[in-house]
């Protein structure tokens, strides 16, 4: 197949899978069918010539980041919005704040299509395009001291969720 | 090759469904996926920027946003269990008082 036809693919599968997890009542689909959103995000990032961003998408979003909202939801064993009110009344056809929340989200949307297709098309043309190599050298070296903040920033996260999710102890802190 | 704008009016896409995600879901698990696809939208901006300038830097930024991705996750499923044990629901609206 094209690689033209391969980006409307990937985009259609991207775009009704994102819909049908903010339109769904049980977490666990949610999740999974965010996973299948983000693969097709993975196809389109080989379609860019990212294999690495390519296959970090795959295994360390759907991978990891997934996993560690599902492992949640599971834990939690609360499936679905609970109250009777969101028995009732499917999420995407509420009144008020939230008719008001959607409402907003299209505005965004039209005004992001309309600035999108104001300007030229924009072909991608023959800029060369990095490799991985070339990503690792310039993370080690240009960015080598965000990279390193960002190692503080994951132990500062570890910490927090342990701290945050533990059970209090039976005498008080 | 789709040309750049297709990229972004994709990515524009999937932003505003992020964003009706977090107005209209009343579910704080939903909620921080909606999240994430907001910074998945975001992320297919940079790398489409990065090919079409030929820069290596779009994809690094990628690479960050994934970084604080799962700092995010982490640290908001950890509050979403703390709250759970507390009030035995995920709806926000739960959630109104700073103290209890």
């Amino acid at each position: 197949m094209a690689p033209e036809a391969l980006f409307y693919v990937f985009g259609a599968v991207a775009v009704i899978a994102s819909l049908a997890v903010i339109g769904q009542r049980n977490p666990i689909y949610s999740v999974l069918l965010l996973i299948a959103s983000f693969g097709a995000l993975s196809g389109l990032y080989v379609l860019l010539d990212a294999p690495f961003v390519a296959v970090i998408q795959i295994i360390v979003y759907a991978g990891a980041i997934m996993v560690l909202f599902l492992f949640v939801v599971m834990l939690l064993n609360a499936p679905h919005e609970d109250t009777d009110y969101d028995e009732r009344v499917h999420p995407l056809l509420r009144p008020g704040p939230m008719r008001f929340g959607a409402a907003l989200a299209v505005a965004l949307l039209a005004e992001l299509g309309w600035a999108l297709t104001r300007g030229e098309t924009g072909d991608f043309g023959t800029a060369s395009v990095p490799s991985v190599a070339a990503i690792g050298r310039a993370l080690f070296t240009d960015y080598a001291f965000a990279f390193e903040v960002t190692s503080v920033l994951i132990l500062v996260a570890m910490v927090g969720a342990v701290v945050l999710a533990r059970r209090d102890a039976p005498g008080g802190r | 090759m789709a040309p750049l704008a297709d990229y972004l009016i994709l990515s524009g896409v999937l932003f505003s469904i992020g964003a009706a995600g977090v107005f209209v879901r009343r579910n704080l698990i939903t909620i921080l996926l909606s999240i994430e696809i907001m910074l998945n939208a975001v992320n297919l901006t940079f790398v489409a920027f990065g090919r079409a300038l030929g820069a290596v830097d779009g994809q690094i930024i990628v690479f960050f946003v994934m970084t604080v991705a799962a700092a995010e996750a982490a640290v908001g499923l950890a509050i979403v269990i703390s709250l759970f044990r507390h009030r035995e629901s995920l709806n926000p609206d739960t959630f109104t008082n700073l103290k209890w």
